[in-house]
């Protein structure tokens, strides 16, 4: 059995990670499936509608892990950042990789649940309040990332730059979300947090929590597969890559 | 080592006044345009002035930025401080703290003007300009991190903005309300204790990622 300090240590090698890591992308995405398949027929179809907004709160289902998923990724990313710069870990790099044009999209997947829940609750496609605000923000960071990486042609050192951006970013985003809220403003709080039992009955949370663990999870499969196909694209000369795709193909 | 840096770059900018004034000339054709814009609606442009001063400051700042390391980027000269600069992040500091003297405190001086064409009250003044002062180092200190991440990348203007602009976004909130609550005869504080802040933090972090940008684009050539 590995120590922590072993595994981490081998985690930096991309061929360990591509020998090792099949079955745990595998675990990932059957979790996913299973936890999104549950927790969204639950939350779609089963539970109860609100007194008030009917319906349409069930986009909850949805919104909740995306905006949970949207900040979670970029601190992901920051944490690759350091990994990056300090150890100079070729996986972070991939991460740092990756998981910019995931980000970019589960970000606009909150913001459009959003909207589309804000119309009929708020009155309103769009208000420039605190949460929303800050969303939209982080945005602009991912796609400043995105942006970046594509204007340097040298993959390393496009690698290094997004890297000291992640870290900048990351260590803007509480002051940009806490500036922006100063106004508060229309968005109720958090629904859910980890500190405090939630203000819904259960038969309304419980599906929301399967999602949530759904789609952290789904991230997971999807960092993990991700991550193979990076190994195979930069490693591609290598004579264990060959070997592998051989034995795989056979 | 920092006072002989700052000497080195005060003499280089102040012998190419054109990046003094440019920044300074778009500020002023800024709030020309703004005024154009309202019509001579003197009422309407005094209660967005704040907001408007801030923008303005925020893109006039930009300009700068696209050229703060760019000429010693080609000439080489970049690369030879980060072979003799012990420790890299003073001569960085240097040339962020020139910067600023031509930008972020040449509009703090010629605020007054700016705020007597936008038509703000005579009794804001004083405001906006500690404002300016206490905000604009910020500004300087996190777009020189953008800066010299994208000063190898050909017509890097763009994407300068793009990496720079959220990160001023706390800035722009915490200036134009301060300043705005001036203008209208409320005494706040609280923002320009902020404004302080975000300016104290980003001198103790921001000139070792600037540092640790210039040291990667140099890699790429």
């Amino acid at each position: 059995m590995l120590t922590f300090k072993q595994f981490w240590h081998r985690l930096g090698s991309p061929k360990w990670f591509y020998r090792m890591s099949r079955p745990w992308f595998v675990a990932f995405a059957v979790a996913a499936g299973v936890l999104l398949g549950v927790g969204l027929a639950w939350g779609l179809a089963f539970a109860p509608p609100d007194y008030q907004q009917g319906d349409s709160f069930r986009i909850i289902y949805v919104h909740v892990p995306a905006a949970f998923l949207a900040q979670s990724v970029y601190i992901v990313l920051g944490a690759a950042g350091v990994l990056l710069l300090v150890w100079r870990m070729k996986m972070a790099d991939m991460v740092l990789e990756t998981m910019v044009p995931f980000g970019l999209w589960i970000t606009a997947l909150a913001l459009f649940t959003g909207a589309v829940w804000g119309r009929p609750t708020w009155g309103t496609w769009w208000e420039f309040d605190g949460r929303t605000t800050s969303t939209l923000v982080l945005l602009f960071l991912y796609f400043g990332l995105y942006a970046l990486r594509q204007a340097i042609p040298r993959a390393e050192t496009a690698g290094r730059a997004c890297a000291v951006l992640a870290i900048v970013g990351t260590i803007n985003i509480p002051i940009i979300k806490y500036s922006v809220e100063w106004w508060t403003t229309l968005h109720q709080g958090a629904t859910f947090t980890l500190t405090e039992p939630p203000a819904m009955p259960p038969v309304m949370w419980a599906p929301l929590l399967v999602n949530v663990v759904g789609a952290y999870c789904l991230f997971a499969a999807n960092l993990i597969a991700q991550l193979r196909n990076a190994v195979l694209r930069r490693e591609g000369g290598a004579q264990w890559v060959r070997d592998a795709v051989a034995a795989e193909a056979a | 080592m920092f006072a002989a840096q700052f000497r080195r770059e005060w003499l280089c900018v102040a012998r190419a006044r054109d990046e003094i004034l440019n920044p300074l000339a778009f500020l002023f054709l800024g709030v020309l345009l703004f005024a154009m814009a309202f019509g001579g609606d003197d009422e309407a442009l005094s209660a967005y002035a704040p907001g408007i001063v801030w923008v303005l400051v925020l893109l006039a700042n930009l300009m700068s930025l696209e050229i703060l390391f760019r000429r010693d980027f080609e000439d080489g000269t970049l690369e030879q401080f980060v072979l003799l600069a012990r420790p890299p992040f003073v001569a960085v500091l240097a040339k962020v703290a020139v910067q600023w003297c031509v930008t972020g405190f040449a509009i703090t001086a010629l605020a007054p003007l700016a705020a007597l064409m936008l038509s703000m009250p005579p009794e804001a003044v004083p405001m906006l300009m500690l404002c300016l002062l206490l905000g604009t180092p910020a500004l300087s200190l996190l777009g020189a991190v953008g800066a010299a991440l994208t000063v190898g990348v050909r017509k890097g203007g763009v994407l300068l903005a793009l990496l720079v602009l959220p990160l001023y976004l706390p800035v722009l909130i915490f200036g134009v309300s301060a300043t705005a609550a001036w203008a209208g005869g409320a005494a706040e504080w609280a923002q320009i204790y902020w404004l302080a802040g975000f300016t104290m933090l980003a001198l103790t972090l921001s000139p070792f990622a600037v540092a640790a940008a210039v040291k990667i684009s140099l890699e790429e050539c």
